[in-house]
């Protein structure tokens, strides 16, 4: 299974047609929406990840996006988290919304899942000994 | 009367290697499992252990003389200032003062963890001069080895329960609770819980003054009752206090300390402030204060406070238990809120391990307090007043 993640800007002009039911429709892609800010009559944006059991099915729905106006670049940022300097105190869970930050109900230690982050930053400042960063 | 045990029977046991030690939360099952009368007979020691963000923490350092002398009036260390209206080269560097080019990014509490560390740490000083003492500056490099002494005196620690943060306003906030975020969007807290010192032992029975005592990795002691100690706040049926209540003021050699125990923190757009590990042996004198020990989560609550409100008082939302508060979410007027917690339990866990392989190695001896610790008191809010409102004008 061919995975992509990327973000998508688009004009206020874009925000209500149904972009990405089309990709579901016309692409067979799966969508799994990450992060959304949409507010009608304002530029939006979306986080996504589109899956498919072939990248050039995936590559043509991002063709099919930039045709529409709309931005599209891939999430190449990622969360970096020095787990040997982590004192597991928690303060990072309180706003992290995707669960990709959570404590172990067991040992009480920070468990980081990639897969589910969003890279939105919110922990960066929240770790009182500043050891999340965002790499490019 | 039921078993009893002395601090002597326990020390001569920790001496000869046959004491039994246990951690305050290895202790709940056993209770449970065996009684309280028997676990009183068969366990001598109880470890508790809390590694929080203790603001109220600092260090006293003797710098040594330099030639030509010089009699300290201002002092940076690492740029951050440290107070120095004591004797000519002792300072005092507490942890939240924040440094006069870093920022927020840099503070006392660094400054602290750097000198553990080993790091070189830069001193300046300026001075007016005097007959005896004529230098009027001074720049130079110190670490923990070569100054005099350097030990933490920490006026409020390890204190007994806390509140629940939350954030009622429609912004988010930062906090010395963390970061709260809009309409009651989350809710930390900030307590060891079931293994926290002060709520295994919660009307100071063994708690007091001159309590030998894990601080930072080192052996160290309380020193005195904490400041705005107040322990005649409300307590649960089982004495628990409802909220913060009790607080230490404790003493520890800071050459002795280690990173791992103790850390610098930094909370977003509030400040610095610093990580202490505490680590507290309660003695099992008798079968009341296994009762004590086998204190649960369960039987802890805490108020929920609102922090979106910028007041002495801020509003509550009832009370919660810090089972509840493990459990990851908790019910506000209806909505489901999840919490977060901020002092390390897995560290505390460390902690009240690595007391109790010292306890059992014959390093550490229990020391009866040679006072105790007030049982009343509450804590005084400050007016604003005129000096003629005072009855006796002298
Ligand atoms: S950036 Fe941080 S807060 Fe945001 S989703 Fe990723 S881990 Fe969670
Ligand atoms: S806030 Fe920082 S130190 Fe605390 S658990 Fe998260 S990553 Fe670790």
């Amino acid at each position: 299974m061919a995975k992509k993640r990327i973000v998508l800007t688009f004009p206020p002009s874009l925000v209500e047609k149904p972009l990405t039911y089309r990709l579901v429709k016309d692409f067979d892609l799966a969508i799994n929406i990450l992060h959304a800010r949409i507010v009608p009559r304002e530029s939006g944006r979306l986080v996504i990840e589109l899956s498919n059991s072939s990248e050039e099915n995936i590559d043509a729905g991002i063709r099919y996006l930039e045709e529409q106006g709309v931005n599209v670049e891939p999430l190449s940022k990622e969360i970096r988290w020095d787990e040997k300097e982590c004192i597991n105190c928690g303060a990072c869970t309180a706003v992290c919304h995707s669960d990709a930050l959570r404590m172990n109900p067991e040992t009480w230690k920070l468990e980081f899942d990639k897969d589910k982050c969003i890279v939105c930053e919110m922990c960066v400042p929240a770790c009182p000994l500043r050891i999340i960063s965002v790499t490019f | 009367m039921g078993f009893s045990r002395t601090y002597e029977e326990i020390n001569e046991k920790i001496k000869t290697g046959r004491v039994v030690v246990l951690t305050a939360e290895e202790i709940i099952p056993m209770v449970e499992e065996k009684g309280v009368e028997a676990v009183a007979r068969e366990v001598d020691v109880v470890t508790t252990a809390t590694f929080g963000p203790m603001c109220s923490t600092g260090a006293f350092l003797n710098f040594g003389h330099s030639d030509p002398p010089i009699k300290m009036t201002k002092v940076w260390l690492n740029d951050v200032p440290a107070y120095t209206g004591i004797a000519a080269v002792d300072a005092y560097i507490g942890a939240t003062e924040l440094s006069e080019s870093a920022g927020f990014e840099y503070g006392g509490a660094h400054v602290i963890e750097d000198l553990i560390s080993g790091k070189p740490v830069k001193l300046r000083a300026t001075a007016y001069g005097t007959d005896c003492y004529p230098r009027r500056e001074i720049e130079t490099y110190i670490t923990k080895d070569t100054i005099n002494q350097a030990y933490l005196f920490n006026p409020r620690n390890a204190y007994q329960n806390y509140s629940v943060a939350v954030n009622s306003s429609d912004r988010i906030i930062y906090t010395y609770m963390g970061t709260l975020l809009p309409k009651l969007g989350n809710a930390t807290y900030c307590s060891a819980g079931q293994l926290s010192p002060l709520l295994n032992d919660p009307y100071y029975r063994t708690i007091g003054i001159g309590t030998r005592i894990f601080l930072g990795g080192a052996q160290g002691y309380v020193a005195w009752e904490g400041t705005q100690h107040s322990p005649s706040v409300s307590r649960n049926e089982k004495g628990i206090p409802v909220g913060g209540a009790g607080t230490l003021a404790l003493i520890g050699d800071l050459k002795q300390m280690d990173r791992r125990f103790i850390r610098a923190a930094i909370f977003h757009k509030y400040g610095v402030s610093m990580y202490v590990g505490v680590g507290i042996p309660i003695p099992i004198l008798d079968e009341e204060m296994v009762r004590f020990v086998s204190v649960k989560d369960e039987d802890i609550q805490a108020p929920i406070v609102d922090y979106g409100v910028g007041r002495r008082s801020k509003p509550t939302y009832g009370t919660v238990s810090y089972k509840e508060l493990r459990s990851g979410k908790i019910i506000i007027d209806g909505k489901v809120v999840p919490t977060a917690p901020l002092s390390s339990l897995a560290k505390a866990r460390e902690i009240a391990e690595t007391l109790k392989t010292w306890i059992r190695e014959g390093k550490f001896f229990v020391q009866q307090p040679v006072q105790p610790l007030p049982a009343e008191q509450l804590t005084k809010p400050l007016e604003i007043r005129e000096k003629d409102e005072f009855p006796i004008n002298i």
